[in-house]
């Protein structure tokens, strides 16, 4: 995970470099591939950081290969076996429909990192265009969609998800619309704010005097030089993806039973708390150990990619 | 001042204007309809009924007019009659559970503002150092760990293992600890952060160092000269703040089973209770760009620099 977050930002440096720059003997390649590599050193020195992408990792490759993985599939019921406690045969005991909740954990991490990196990739999709089109355009259609994006940012976020979700009905899908329609807003206006200050430096100047069209001075030159705090608003954005999945299917209107979610199992369990403490407590410790770790490994990915803050 | 004040009050107005246009527009652009409800229990009509129905309850008129409507009456504070149940006002259940949430909201503020504070200038006194790594690692849990998650690791810890508080209810003072508690631990992380981050950075100012070497002693270094400077970048997440306990006070409600408006976040959206969801939707809204709008008043007003 750390390796892919850092080889984000190398893609700064795999910006062509404008024939300007390499005239001052200043590419962005060796620039942006020392600042990558800094940054990465950066981040492999922060502990916490490094366990929480460790975890990360080792969740991916759970929800890879949650079929090889897990002991039972997550639709085996056994009626004999009705809401056991940890035993032997089920390490974290069954459910009220005989089905081993250490094996529908285990398929609960797909749903979670698919949520989680899938969801960046529709808030980024939408997001960053609007962001840098209203920063490079100014004049009215800035304001057009900030005002927009100021109405946005006064929702409650969580109510407006709900919202759109019992509209849609439940389902994977639909999460990804839900969570793309309403997170937008933070990276827009972080793009934004990017685009404002990089449109009136230098390269971007002579860029646009080697004749370079609008569309691609900010394709080219723009939008990879502001790559860095979308890199950060991304990793802060992937647990609070997994967040929203996991309360929308805690209320009910997020994954559609039998596919089992996290969230989906804690909200099911709470009800049968004092009596079956295992049905809530394992997927609950689940989803705190991917939060933090997630988090622990932004913080590291900030700290690292803004070396000021220190 | 007086003329931002009266310019982000008069934003107010639009603001909220959008909102219960949007909040319209997608309650009625996504199929299901009241008359046809997906709710529970609910039977299916013949169309003679359906048609009386909407006609009672206005829902066959064209949209733009059902939305002038429900503004002209909203302006007057009346909300209409809830669908789901069906012989009371929405201002009535609100009027009821409203205060309740209130209620819980300001205890668990009280608790993030004080519990915050005091984590975040420990770690900050002892940066670098074991207080200062329990202190983070207590607000990033915070932070970083959904409530309804830390409802069940309290409940499982003080009323299963250490039966010290009841599961859930609202009758006894003693029932409010827990909600109260799960619903602060997020804020209290956020504020814990903040306040160690501006605490840090006024600690290494010329005037700390000057109020060192005339000799002061640590503790009024830190509470008449840190604290008091600090406190003003802490103000801001305020805002974030009330925005975390509304919306957490929905699922720390439903688990802990209080009589709060957030069990009906969710009721009035799978019911398709129209004149329940606009009201929830703007009372949270309303609530909301008030509480921000004051939030930047009171920061105007602690720090003199800033002029509007």
């Amino acid at each position: 995970m750390s390796l892919t977050l850092a080889s984000g930002t190398e893609s700064e440096g795999a910006t062509p470099p404008s024939e300007l720059q390499q005239s001052r003997g200043q590419s962005p390649r060796s620039r942006g591939g020392s600042l990558a590599r800094d940054a990465l050193r950066r981040l492999m020195r922060n502990k916490l950081a490094v366990a929480g992408g460790f975890v990360v990792i080792a969740l991916c490759l759970l929800a890879i290969f949650a079929d090889a993985l897990a002991p039972y599939p997550y639709t085996k019921t056994n009626f004999g076996r009705l809401n056991e406690g940890p035993s032997r045969d089920y390490p974290f005991g069954t459910d009220q429909l005989g089905r081993d909740v250490l094996s529908r954990i285990i398929y609960g991490a797909r749903i979670s990192m698919l949520v989680g990196l899938g969801a960046q990739v529709v808030i980024v999709l939408i997001g960053v265009p609007i962001g840098a089109l209203s920063g490079y355009l100014g004049g009215r259609t800035d304001l057009a969609l900030t005002r927009i994006v100021d109405v946005m940012y006064a929702f409650p976020r969580l109510l407006f998800v709900i919202l759109v979700m019992s509209m849609l009905g439940a389902g994977l899908a639909n999460i990804f619309i839900a969570i793309g329609v309403t997170g937008w807003v933070g990276i827009a206006r972080q793009t934004r704010a990017q685009v404002l200050a990089l449109k009136e430096k230098e390269f971007t100047d002579a860029a646009r005097a080697l004749g370079a069209a609008g569309g691609r001075v900010l394709a080219r030159h723009i939008v990879p030089n502001a790559l860095s705090p979308i890199v950060v608003a991304v990793t802060f954005g992937i647990p609070e993806a997994i967040f929203t999945e996991a309360a929308l299917s805690f209320i009910g209107v997020g994954i559609n039973p039998p596919t089992p979610s996290w969230g989906q199992m804690v909200g099911e369990g709470q009800q049968y708390l004092r009596s079956y403490w295992h049905l809530c407590v394992f997927p609950s410790i689940a989803i705190a150990v991917t939060m933090l770790s997630f988090t622990f490994l932004g913080d590291g990915v900030r700290d690292a990619l803004d070396p000021k803050l220190q | 001042m007086l003329i931002y004040a009266t310019r982000r009050i008069l934003w107010l107005m639009p603001t909220l204007l959008a909102m219960a246009l949007v909040t319209f527009l997608v309650m009625h652009a996504t199929p299901g309809s009241p008359l046809d409800p997906i709710a529970e229990g609910a039977n299916p009509l013949s169309p003679e009924a359906q048609r009386n129905l909407a006609a009672r309850y206005g829902l066959d008129r064209p949209l733009w007019e059902q939305f002038a409507i429900f503004l002209k009456k909203a302006a007057q504070g009346d909300f209409g009659t809830s669908f789901v149940y069906r012989s009371r006002t929405v201002a009535e259940i609100i009027g009821e559970a409203l205060p309740v949430s209130l209620l819980l909201g300001a205890m668990a503020m009280a608790v993030a503002v004080a519990g915050g504070l005091a984590l975040g200038v420990v770690a900050a006194v002892h940066q670098n150092r074991t207080w200062d790594y329990v202190s983070v690692s207590v607000a990033t849990a915070g932070v970083a760990v959904p409530n309804f998650v830390l409802a069940v690791f309290l409940i499982v810890l003080f009323s299963l293992l250490v039966p010290l508080f009841p599961t859930g209810g609202w009758d006894s003072p003693r029932a409010w600890v827990l909600p109260t508690l799960t619903l602060a631990l997020g804020p209290l992380g956020i504020v814990a952060r903040f306040t160690r981050a501006a605490v840090l950075d006024v600690i290494r100012s010329d005037f700390t160092l000057t109020a060192r070497a005339k000799g002061l002693s640590e503790t009024p270094v830190i509470f008449k000269h840190v604290l008091k400077n600090a406190l003003i970048p802490v103000v801001t997440v305020l805002g974030p703040m009330f925005a975390a306990i509304g919306t957490g006070s929905f699922f720390v409600e439903s688990i802990f089973r209080v009589p709060g408006l957030g069990r009906f976040f969710v009721l009035s959206m799978t019911g398709r209770d129209y004149p329940m969801i606009m009201a929830v939707v703007l009372t949270y809204g309303a609530f909301l760009a008030v509480m921000n709008l004051m939030v930047d008043l009171v920061y105007g007003v602690l720090d003199p620099r800033i002029r509007y």
